[in-house]
């Protein structure tokens, strides 16, 4: 028995996310102003305690999230496995891990052979900089040396369809020609482990099937490893035997791709997730009416599927009596542009008038969800007869819509858009009927 | 023979500078790459480091010598005099600059790639050299205008290249760290650098500096650099001060040593960071 060409034994991967006592925006980096701030607001805060003879707390809240927990598993050589788990369950951390972009902080791994990973095609490009300097450029970032990169350059061009425009700064090329250039610098880098994420969720479908050929050749003739992380199923079935289910940070099941996809794709999410609170959300606005949005329970369960019926209820709260009130809910792309909205009053203009208070709920019914695969914020709202906002709560979640049943595979999941049912009409005896009014037109020879 | 890989916590520290030697090649591409970049298309690109430290000159010459009337190093010309301090001045300045932004600047590799981060800082630091050596070809042509041959000393000139190399990498990479941490932090550089002009003695001679003050002035490493670089090309004419020479080569060398510490510390958690 060979030892496994990638062993990782018990890694796992913390996070520490401060939790910033006054603002709940949580930044991206630290600017020096907002630590100084920070730390005179904390000083103030602590001498506005001690006058007020409460405990003095130190510091901001720090808490720790495990990104990856205890994992473990082995990879033979030449197996080509794929990993799914939803967003935030590793699959990002695992591949920065693996390709030492951030070391674990427990556990190790063992790579037997020369790794190179993909986790975007066309890292280091320089706009400015012509194909065949980008191919030098992207090759040594990726780790080929410069003798190997000369000895792979006709093939490399070949491969990307350039030859015309190899002296052409690449910021004149297209989008199609700036992804097969990437793809082709990657594709023969000959590593013995090649790890690779969502790359191919770009370019022309043509290209897609030209770099799935390449993927199949690499693992299956050259006897080459290789990771696979995709959001698209209908790819990673096909390209990978074997499959790794990552949920929250540990290995949830390891086996033959398609039952590990089935069983990814019908999991079965426990009710307590299915219920996204909102009552303890800190409002942008004085929405202390007599109407409080709790709860939204996805009854059609999680995650949304496109194409598929979603149930839901909506749980609020009345303090006072409201008149005229109208629920509706939305979800935004990452821009913050609506794509799709929904409210209660539409169609038949109905708007309740409550006097008791105490816990309501109204229920809606979606036959077809029309948002293609992707993640979307979602925005919940409660006004009054007089348009007067209750309660607004914009991007307080984000909701990721997966596959359905009927999405086809051609779907990729960054920009799928809203999709609706609509019947097309092909015509597939065009061709025959023209050949037919040539062969008229043109009689008895 | 395989390469094996073992990924554990701690274990990117101990194989860093075997790291930093596999992937020099990295370091020349991108060295390359910031090159190419610069000087490509952009007449403005190679134009830039021959007006900038030209114009500066002018204006020293014009503020310190003229209106301020400060002597000058010996018989040397003071428009010589300034443009031999501004050469070391306008490269330590600019990789300072080019180094504090770098890694912002390549944060798609950081957060896609693995390898040793100096190599980023320290390749702008090539294109910061490569501005030098045009304003020292704009130097050699001033020398033959004012009809001025250095000594013997110009000999010496590639020991002080190799200071100012290190008095600038150093401070560079410590600010390079900081500037990832604090991204406010790079309103801060051009202040302290505009500042550091007026400090060190590019517009003047140090020989000014009235001397019970001149070993804490030498405090400064970039007044070492440029006291050497004076002494090696306008023929030894103001005299080399050895005690606060000596002085800004241990600074000098303490900051190299502090920013490469600073940087590695800082190091594993750019790619969280960024």
């Amino acid at each position: 028995m060979p030892e496994p060409i990638i062993s990782v034994e018990n890694l796992s991967k913390r996070y520490l996310i401060g939790h910033r006592t006054d603002t709940d925006a949580p930044f991206q980096y630290t600017a020096l102003r907002d630590v100084i701030g920070q730390e005179i607001r904390n000083v103030m805060r602590k001498a506005g305690d001690l006058l007020h003879g409460r405990q003095v707390i130190q510091g901001d809240t720090v808490e720790e999230f495990w990104a990856l927990k205890n994992v473990s598993f082995d990879i033979n050589q030449g197996d080509v496995v794929g990993i799914v788990g939803r967003n935030g369950a590793g699959k990002s951390t695992l591949l920065k891990i693996l390709s030492r972009i951030t070391e674990p902080t427990e556990g190790r791994v063992t790579l037997r052979g020369r790794v190179a990973s993909l986790l975007e095609v066309g890292t280091g490009f320089h706009p400015e900089l012509s194909g065949r300097e980008n191919i030098y450029l992207n090759g040594a970032i990726l780790g080929m040396s410069r003798a190997e990169i000369r000895k792979k350059f006709d093939e490399i061009v070949a491969f990307a369809e350039v030859e015309r425009f190899l002296d052409t700064p690449i910021k004149r090329y297209s989008s199609g020609m700036y992804v097969r250039l990437a793809f082709a610098v990657a594709a023969h880098l000959e590593p013995e482990i090649l790890i690779v994420d969502e790359v191919l969720a770009v370019g022309d479908s043509e290209f897609q099937k030209k770099c799935l050929t390449k993927m199949n050749d690499v693992s299956r003739l050259e006897g080459r490893t290789v990771l696979f992380v995709s959001h698209n199923m209908g790819i990673v079935t096909s390209l990978c035997p074997t499959a790794i289910w990552l949920d929250q940070g540990a290995v949830r099941e390891r086996g033959a791709a398609r039952e590990v996809v089935s069983e990814f794709l019908s999991r079965r999410v426990p009710d307590r997730d299915r219920t996204l609170q909102l009552g303890n959300i800190r409002r942008h606005g004085r929405y202390d009416g007599p109407l409080r949005l709790e709860s939204i329970e996805w009854l059609s369960g999680l995650p949304l599927r496109h194409g598929e019926a979603l149930k839901a209820r909506f749980h609020f709260d009345i303090t006072g009596p409201v008149s005229a009130i109208a629920i509706g809910f939305g979800f935004s792309n990452t821009g913050g542009v609506r794509l799709l909205s929904y409210d209660t009053d539409f169609q038949d203009g109905f708007r309740p008038d409550l006097a008791k208070p105490g816990r309501y709920s109204v229920d809606v019914t979606i036959d077809s969800l029309p948002l293609g695969p992707d993640i979307y914020s979602l925005d919940v709202g409660c006004r009054s007869g007089d348009f007067h906002a209750l309660d607004y709560l914009p991007a307080c979640y984000q909701i990721e819509v997966i596959a359905g049943a009927n999405t086809p595979g051609t779907i990729v999941r960054e920009g799928a858009g809203v999709r609706l049912l609509s019947d097309w009409a092909w015509d597939f005896d065009a061709q025959s009927r023209r050949d037919e009014a040539i062969s008229v037109a043109m009689p008895g020879d | 023979m395989q390469d094996v890989i073992v990924i554990e916590a701690g274990l990117q520290e101990r194989n860093y500078w075997r790291d930093l030697w596999r992937y020099r090649e990295l370091f020349y591409v991108l060295a390359w790459r910031d090159l190419s970049v610069r000087y490509k298309q952009t007449i403005i690109g190679a134009a830039w480091a021959v007006i900038r430290p030209f114009l500066t000159m002018v204006v020293f010459t014009v503020i310190f010598g003229r209106i301020a009337g400060l002597p000058s190093d010996g018989t040397a010309p003071y428009p010589l005099m300034v443009f031999a301090g501004m050469l070391p001045w306008t490269f330590f300045s600019t990789s300072l600059t080019e180094a504090a932004g770098s890694l912002i600047g390549n944060s798609n590799l950081i957060s896609k790639v693995y390898f040793p981060r100096m190599i980023v800082p320290t390749a702008t630091v090539v294109v910061a050299f490569a501005d030098f050596l045009i304003t020292f070809a704009i130097f050699l042509v001033m020398m033959v205008w004012y009809q001025f041959a250095p000594g013997w000393q110009i000999l010496a000139l590639p020991a002080f290249i190799v200071l100012a190399f290190a008095a600038s990498i150093g401070p560079g990479l410590w600010i390079t760290a900081l500037n990832v941490k604090y991204r406010d932090f790079r309103y801060v550089i051009p202040f302290m650098i505009q500042l550091g002009l007026y400090v060190s003695p590019v517009g003047f001679s140090s020989n000014v500096v009235s001397p019970q003050w001149r070993l804490l002035y030498s405090l400064n490493p970039v007044v070492g650099v440029i006291d050497g670089f004076r002494w090696c090309l306008l023929g030894g004419q103001g005299g080399l001060y050895l005690p606060g020479l000596a002085i800004s080569v241990v600074v000098a060398v303490i900051f190299l040593w502090f920013g490469i510490n600073r940087f590695r510390k800082t190091e594993k958690s750019f790619a969280d960071l960024i």
